[in-house]
C-alpha cells in the first residue's frame, strides 16, 4: 500500500491521524504517526512493549493530549474544545486492559450509568439496550452482580458491552487480553470476533496473533514510536519487509 | 505410570475440639498456662472496676429528691443532674418556648433516619427535606420570625448549642472539604494554590485561636457598629477548620481511586463533574467512611472549645451548674453526666460508620 493511500484525507473516513507527535516531557513518545481508518476497518497494532502502541489508541479519544499534528474522528477534528472532545468519547468506546469497571456498581448500573447521564435515555429503555448486550457477550444473568464478583474474562465482557450500549462507531481495544488469565482469553476473543463480523470499526491494540489472522484487515507495527509497517495480516506475517518486524515476529511467533 | 484420582474425597464437618462453647474457650482463654494467668486476672480486675462503678453510679446512688439535703447515699447524687436538666439541656432558653427545639430534635430525627437508614429506597425527597428545607426551617423555628418570639443566640445553650454547633459543622464541614479537595487536585494553578494556601493555613493553627480569631479580632476589622452574632462567628471558625481536615481526609480517598475510573468514565462521554459525582466519589468517599466518622467525632468533641469564647454549650453549663453554692461538691456527677451524653452520641456514629462501611461494601462480597 502506497504512502499517499495511507494519508488519504478524505472526510468518509472513520479515524485520520496526520502527522501526529507527542511528548512526555521531553521524550518524544510518538513519531509522525500517520494513519487512515476507514469504516468497518479492523486494525490490529502490535510491536514490543513501550512502542507507543498503547499512547497512540488512547489519543484518539483525548486521554492522552497530542502536541502536533492532527487527529479527526468521525468527521471532527480533536482540539482542545472540550465540546468536541465529549462528542468524539461518545462516539468512541474504549476497553481496557485491566477493565477499569465500576467497582461500586452493578453490571447492569455499569451499563447504563453513560447512556443515561450523557445520552439521556430513559432508564428502562437503557436497561433494555444493556440487557441486550449483555446477552450478545453471554453474560445476562450476571446483571446483578457486582464487578468484584465476576471472574477477568466476565469483567472484560461487562466492560465491552458497557462500551457497546453507547452505540459507539468505533470501538478502541487496549491489550484486552492481557490481564487474563489464559483460559478466560478465548471468551473475550470470541466476543470481538463477532463485534468485527457485525462491521464494526476496530483498532485493537494486542499480542494476540491468531486474532489478527482471523480478523484483521490490516496489522501495524510500532517500534520505538514509530508506526513501521503497515500490511493486509497474510502479508505481515508470511512476508514482513523490515528487519525489526522480522525480529518481533520471531519472538513473539517463537513463544506461542 | 500415571497416577489418578478417580474419587472425590467427601466432605467433612472441622474437627468438635474447633468449634462450640467449649473449643472456643479453650483455644481463646485457656490455651497456655500463661493463657490462664492473664485470663483470671483480667476477669478478677473487670469485677473489681465494674462492681465500685455500678455501686457508685446506680446502687449506693440517689435518684429522688429536689435539692442538695436529698443527697444522703454513699454514691453518685443524680438529683443534681435531674434538677438542673433543662438548663443542661436548653441553656437559658425560655421555658414556654422550649418546644421549638424539640420540635427540631424531632423533625432532625425523622429527616436522619428516612436518610441514612436503609428503609427508604428513594433518598432524594428525604435529602431534600434535610438538606434544604430543614436547615432553614431550623433557623426559623429555634432563631424565631414569622410571629416565633425571637429567642437571641446569647439565651441558647447546653446540649442544644452542642448539637447546633456540631451539625451545622459537620453539614457544612464535608462539602466544603471535597471542593477544597478537589480543587487541591486540579490541574488548574490558581484554584490548586488558593485551595492549598487555605487548607494548610487553618490547619496549621489550633482550633482555639481559630475562634479567639472569629470572636475577638474580627469585630475589630469591622466597621463600627456592625457586628455579627458570636454564635455565627463560631460556627464560621468551626466549619471552615473542620472543613480543612475534611479536604485531607477526602483527598486521601480520592488519590485511593485508580486513574483508570477517570479514564473509563471519561471513555464513556463522561464529564468532569459527572465522572466526579457518579464513579470517583462515591468511591472515594466509601473508603474515607472511617477517617470521615473519625474527623466528625473529633469535631463534635472539639465543640467544647466555645467555652472559651463564652458560649455556653453543655459541657460549659454543667461546669458552671458545679460551682452553684446550693450544689457544690458534686463535679464528678456533672463531668460524668456529660461525658455519658458525649458518650453516646460519638458512639452512635461510630457504630453507624461500621453499620454503613458493611452495606456498601461491594468488593468481594459472595
Amino acid at each position: 500500500m502506497s504512502e499517499a493511500a495511507m494519508n488519504n484525507t478524505d472526510s468518509n473516513s472513520a479515524i485520520q491521524l496526520i502527522g501526529m507527535h507527542k511528548w512526555y516531557g521531553d521524550f518524544h513518545v510518538l513519531r509522525d504517526i500517520n494513519l487512515t481508518v476507514e469504516r468497518g476497518e479492523r486494525i490490529v497494532v502490535c510491536g514490543p512493549s513501550g512502542s507507543g502502541k498503547s499512547t497512540m489508541i488512547r489519543c484518539i479519544n483525548r486521554l492522552e493530549e497530542h502536541q502536533q499534528g492532527q487527529i479527526i474522528v468521525d468527521g471532527i477534528e480533536l482540539t482542545n474544545d472540550v465540546k468536541k472532545i465529549d462528542e468524539i468519547r461518545r462516539e468512541v468506546g474504549m476497553v481496557f486492559q485491566h477493565f477499569n469497571l465500576f467497582p461500586h456498581l452493578t453490571v447492569l448500573e455499569n451499563c447504563t450509568l453513560a447512556p443515561i447521564w450523557v445520552r439521556k435515555i430513559p432508564k428502562a429503555e437503557a436497561e433494555a439496550t444493556a440487557m441486550k448486550f449483555l446477552e450478545r457477550v453471554k453474560i445476562p444473568e450476571q446483571a446483578l452482580k457486582y464487578p468484584g464478583q465476576l471472574s477477568g474474562g466476565q469483567q472484560q465482557r461487562v466492560a465491552i458491552a458497557r462500551s457497546l450500549c453507547m452505540n459507539p462507531r468505533i470501538m478502541l481495544f487496549d491489550e484486552p487480553t492481557s490481564a487474563l488469565d489464559p483460559e478466560m482469553i478465548s471468551e473475550v476473543l470470541d466476543t470481538m470476533i463477532s463485534l468485527a463480523e457485525e462491521g464494526m470499526t476496530m483498532i485493537v491494540v494486542t499480542h494476540e496473533m491468531g486474532f489478527a489472522k482471523t480478523v484483521a484487515d490490516r496489522v501495524i507495527f510500532m517500534d520505538q514510536g514509530e508506526i513501521i509497517e503497515q500490511a493486509p495480516p497474510q502479508e505481515f506475517f508470511d512476508n514482513p519487509q523490515s528487519e525489526r518486524t522480522k525480529l518481533f515476529l520471531s519472538q513473539i511467533l517463537h513463544n506461542a | 505410570m500415571a497416577i489418578v484420582k478417580t474419587e472425590r474425597h467427601p466432605e467433612l464437618a472441622p474437627p468438635v475440639s474447633q468449634t462450640g462453647v467449649i473449643g472456643w474457650v479453650r483455644e481463646n482463654l485457656f490455651s497456655s498456662w500463661l493463657n490462664s494467668v492473664l485470663t483470671v486476672v483480667s476477669i478478677y480486675v473487670i469485677w473489681q472496676a465494674a462492681s465500685g462503678i455500678v455501686s457508685w453510679a446506680f446502687i449506693n446512688a440517689n435518684f429522688i429528691g429536689e435539692t442538695k439535703a436529698d443527697c444522703t447515699g454513699s454514691g453518685a447524687c443524680w438529683v443534681f443532674i435531674k434538677a438542673r436538666f433543662g438548663q443542661n439541656m436548653y441553656g437559658f432558653y425560655p421555658e414556654p418556648e422550649r418546644w421549638r427545639v424539640n420540635l427540631g430534635y424531632i423533625l432532625g430525627a425523622v429527616g436522619l433516619f428516612l436518610v441514612l437508614s436503609d428503609y427508604v429506597k428513594s433518598k432524594k425527597w428525604p435529602g431534600i427535606f434535610l438538606f434544604v428545607i430543614y436547615p432553614v426551617l431550623c433557623y426559623f423555628l429555634f432563631y424565631g420570625g414569622f410571629g416565633l418570639e425571637v429567642i437571641e443566640t446569647s439565651q441558647w445553650g447546653g446540649l442544644f448549642l452542642t448539637l447546633v454547633l456540631a451539625s451545622v459543622s459537620i453539614f457544612v464541614a464535608l462539602p466544603l472539604g471535597v471542593l477544597l479537595a478537589l480543587g487541591r487536585r486540579s490541574e488548574m494553578p490558581v484554584i490548586r494554590m488558593l485551595c492549598v494556601g487555605f487548607i494548610e493555613l487553618v490547619r496549621a493553627v489550633p482550633l482555639i485561636s481559630v475562634l479567639f480569631m472569629a470572636s475577638v479580632m474580627l469585630p475589630l476589622f469591622l466597621p463600627e457598629g456592625q457586628n455579627f452574632d458570636k454564635l455565627v462567628r463560631a460556627l464560621v471558625g468551626m466549619s471552615l477548620f473542620s472543613a480543612a481536615y475534611m479536604a485531607e481526609v477526602v483527598r486521601g480517598g480520592l488519590q485511593a481511586i485508580p486513574k483508570g475510573q477517570m479514564e473509563a468514565a471519561n471513555s464513556l462521554g463522561l464529564g468532569y463533574w459527572k465522572s466526579m459525582g457518579l464513579i470517583i466519589l462515591p468511591q472515594a468517599l466509601k473508603i474515607s467512611i472511617p477517617s470521615i466518622v473519625n474527623t466528625f467525632i473529633g469535631l463534635f468533641k472539639d465543640t467544647t472549645l466555645v467555652l472559651i469564647i463564652g458560649l455556653l454549650d453543655l459541657l460549659s453549663i454543667v461546669k458552671g451548674g458545679t460551682t452553684d453554692k446550693n450544689w457544690l461538691g458534686l463535679a464528678t456527677e456533672g463531668y460524668v453526666f456529660v461525658a455519658a451524653v458525649f458518650w453516646v452520641f460519638c458512639f452512635s456514629m461510630s457504630r453507624y460508620s461500621i453499620w454503613l462501611e458493611n452495606k456498601l461494601h461491594t468488593g468481594h462480597k459472595r
